[in-house]
């Protein structure tokens, strides 16, 4: 076959979110990738600029569907920051306590959607049905599946009772047996193996010159974790490891993610267990004085960063999200490189892609095939510009 | 057997009508079973019989650029092939009516045109998706299709018979040739997996890569009828790997006549697919899909020098005069 352009997305079984990749393909072999990824704009940024702190808690929640919870927490804790007020210890531990349940739940997830685009249901099956497990339990904690509605400034909303914390307990330990189990059974699976071994090189160095972060990262053997290296919440308080894989490959990136699932479950554990005592939230003041505070923490998919800018009111100036799935764009195109179709699915799996929370505004000029991106200052005189010429003022 | 007997054999059992039935049961049987595997519930008794209907009634579009005709003859020709092909498997005793010296070559050949039809499918379907697929579905033929004959010709070569009634009568005088073969029927059960395009080897219609392959433009009536021979295929394939290797419909050491005779024969032969049908949904679940290249480094190195070692096998034997 000669040269062929092959349009994956924005609308294909493998992807569950809209992004688009123009694969140009000889036969099987991939000759270019290109990548456009800005399929869902939702002004999400512009729009939390005209909320209140507590209401813009909310809204950022809905960034993204799986990691909810990161994107209040690490809202939270930069406008607590520059507030200058800190959550009691309680409320630390059960923020803590449902970041580390997220990540489970967030992992089981995505080690069954790797299983699904090798084709290879049964797993995908078993680590859903295992997934059900955890969700309960942050229904059973927050009164939701997946949008908790935990985070407040100045702590969390709901308590964790005692005989709550024997049914968590209960369910943990269910959890603990299982990640055991993929633990044990993962690393020896041979079709996993043979799929994923080899397959979306990463190199250490290549990784670390385009930025990827979290588990991307870590599977090529760079040992990065905010929750150890910029400690934040309770977890300089909580014991784990920092998972890193020498593979540098996608089964580097599974391996990763399957021992941080069992250190999750562990550390979720140890924190229901030795929960301090005491209140859950303080009173934040209504306003935040001047400033600016860049905040970040480890999500489940790597560092995800906030820059946030207030200007004294209730309401932030600005707010910049810098999610971990667009830093690990360019490790997919390429970690792409040189393989055959069969792979694009498990090797852009294996970055966790969250679309919807990356979409970024590019200008495409039709006729003339362009795209481009504005700075700052051209976007301000733009907008000056349109205001003046269509608004009259 | 009169004219209105094979008739009524021809059209409604075990011929097409009863093929069409056993085609749905088949597959609800499969997807059953790999779901109760995977922790699931799985589908209900009428479901590919439900999803069939509803296909019928769904709009039927013929993309742009495509040869009509040639493209709505495809359907039918893969479920013409595939019924045929099923006339030949004995189902009530030892040989079916229609049996001749050589069906065993004839089947092998039926059998083998679905694939064809599909690379024609793909190919005429003016999708890249369904090209793509094309391809994969021929370079696949070339992998399975030789382990698959060899393996076949081991029980002909066995007992020097091309007639498929010949086989099956020989292994009710003794034993299945199973217990002779066992290295040949796992490579043809390996081989109708391939020829099934079911997991491992889904390459051509790999969902994650090139979403349905060379069906992904079929809809509405003709994707009622290529599922439908899909499922045909199933049954037929897997009471092929019955008659070949595990006896057919009859029992060995038990003569089986008259109409009681041919109940019970049916019966055996009904057990035998369940059984063959499990070890084909077995592979499904505990295998992910294996890459293009992958399958064919494995089929060249592995699953064809098996076949060939086990024809070895059978002409020393006969060659030693043991058998």
């Amino acid at each position: 076959m000669p040269e062929v352009e092959l349009l994956i997305g924005p609308q294909h079984p493998a992807l569950k979110e809209p992004v688009n990749f123009k694969v140009v393909v000889d036969g099987e072999r991939i000759v270019r990738l290109d990548l456009d990824i800005s399929y869902n704009h939702r002004g999400i940024e512009k729009a939390a600029e005209t909320r209140d702190f507590s209401k813009s808690m909310y809204l950022l929640e809905r960034i993204c569907g799986i990691c909810s919870h990161a994107h209040t927490t690490v809202f939270s804790k930069g406008i607590e920051t520059l507030m200058n007020i800190e959550p009691p210890p309680r409320g630390k531990w059960i923020r803590t306590l449902v970041a580390e349940l997220e990540r489970i739940h967030s992992h089981l997830l995505w080690l069954g959607v790797a299983a699904h685009e090798i084709g290879y249901n049964t797993l995908f099956m078993y680590t859903w049905r295992d997934r059900e497990t955890v969700q309960n339990i942050l229904e059973m904690i927050s009164g939701n599946r997946v949008n908790y509605g935990m985070n407040a400034i100045g702590g969390v909303r709901r308590d964790l009772s005692d005989p709550m914390r024997q049914r968590v307990l209960e369910g943990l330990r269910l959890l603990a047996e299982r990640a055991d189990y993929y633990l044990e059974v993962v690393p020896k699976e041979e079709t996993l193996v043979v799929r994923t071994r080899g397959v979306g090189r990463l190199a250490t160095d290549k990784a670390i010159e385009l930025g990827a972060v979290g588990p991307t990262a870590r599977g090529s053997n760079v040992p990065f974790d905010v929750r150890r290296d910029d400690p934040y919440l309770a977890y300089g308080d909580v014991p784990f490891d920092v998972i890193t894989s020498t593979a540098c490959d996608v089964f580097g990136r599974v391996e990763v993610r399957v021992k941080e699932l069992v250190q999750s479950v562990r550390m979720c554990i140890h924190m229901v267990e030795n929960l301090p005592p005491g209140e859950i939230l303080v009173k934040p003041p209504r306003t935040a004085p001047a400033g600016e505070y860049v905040s970040r923490l480890e999500a489940p998919r790597g560092e995800l960063l906030y820059f946030l800018r207030t200007r004294g009111t209730d309401k932030v100036d600005r707010v910049s999200v810098r999610t971990p799935t667009l830093a690990n764009w360019p490790s997919v195109v390429s970690a792409i490189q040189g393989h055959v179709i069969a792979d694009i699915p498990v090797v852009v799996a294996a970055i966790d892609p969250c679309l919807s929370c990356t979409s970024r505004m590019t200008f495409t000029d039709v006729d003339r095939g362009e795209r481009s991106s504005l700075s700052w200052d051209e976007l301000v005189e733009y907008g000056i510009r349109y205001y003046r010429e269509k608004e009259g003022l | 057997m009169d004219a209105g007997l094979l008739t009524l054999y021809l059209f409604v059992f075990p011929g097409i009508l009863f093929l069409l039935g056993f085609a749905f049961f088949s597959e609800w049987y499969d997807r059953r079973l790999t779901a109760r595997m995977q922790n699931r519930m799985g589908p209900p008794f009428l479901q590919p019989f439900a999803d069939f209907v509803k296909l019928l009634s769904k709009e039927d579009i013929t993309p742009t650029g495509v040869p009509r005709r040639l493209y709505a003859a495809i359907p039918l020709f893969a479920f013409a092939a595939v019924a045929t092909a099923f006339l030949y498997v004995p189902v009530l005793g030892a040989a079916s009516p229609f049996g001749f010296p050589g069906d065993l070559v004839l089947v092998l050949y039926l059998l083998t045109l679905p694939t064809i039809l599909v690379f024609l499918l793909g190919w005429t379907s003016n999708n890249v998706f369904a090209r793509l697929g094309a391809v994969r579905s021929v370079s696949q033929l070339f992998v399975y299709e030789v382990p698959f004959f060899l393996a076949a010709l081991g029980p002909a070569l066995a007992y020097e018979t091309w007639a498929l009634g010949d086989i099956v009568a020989r292994q009710a005088g003794g034993l299945w040739i199973v217990l002779f073969e066992p290295l040949g029927f796992a490579v043809l059960l390996i081989a109708l997996q391939a020829k099934l395009e079911r997991v491992p080897f889904d390459i051509p219609e790999a969902e994650t890569e090139i979403v349905a392959g060379p069906t992904t433009e079929l809809t509405g009536k003709k994707l009622a009828l290529w599922n439908v021979s899909k499922d045909m295929l199933l049954a037929t394939g897997a009471a092929l790997v019955v008659a070949l290797f595990l006896g057919g419909p009859t029992l060995p050491g038990v003569t089986l006549d008259g109409v009681l005779g041919a109940v019970i024969a049916f019966f055996v032969f009904f057990l035998k697919v369940l059984f063959v049908l499990l070890l084909l949904a077995l592979l499904k679940a505990a295998l992910g899909r294996l890459r293009l290249d992958q399958l064919m480094d494995w089929g060249w190195k592995v699953l064809t020098p098996a076949a060939l070692v086990q024809i070895a096998v059978v002409l020393a034997v006969k060659a030693g005069g043991w058998l």
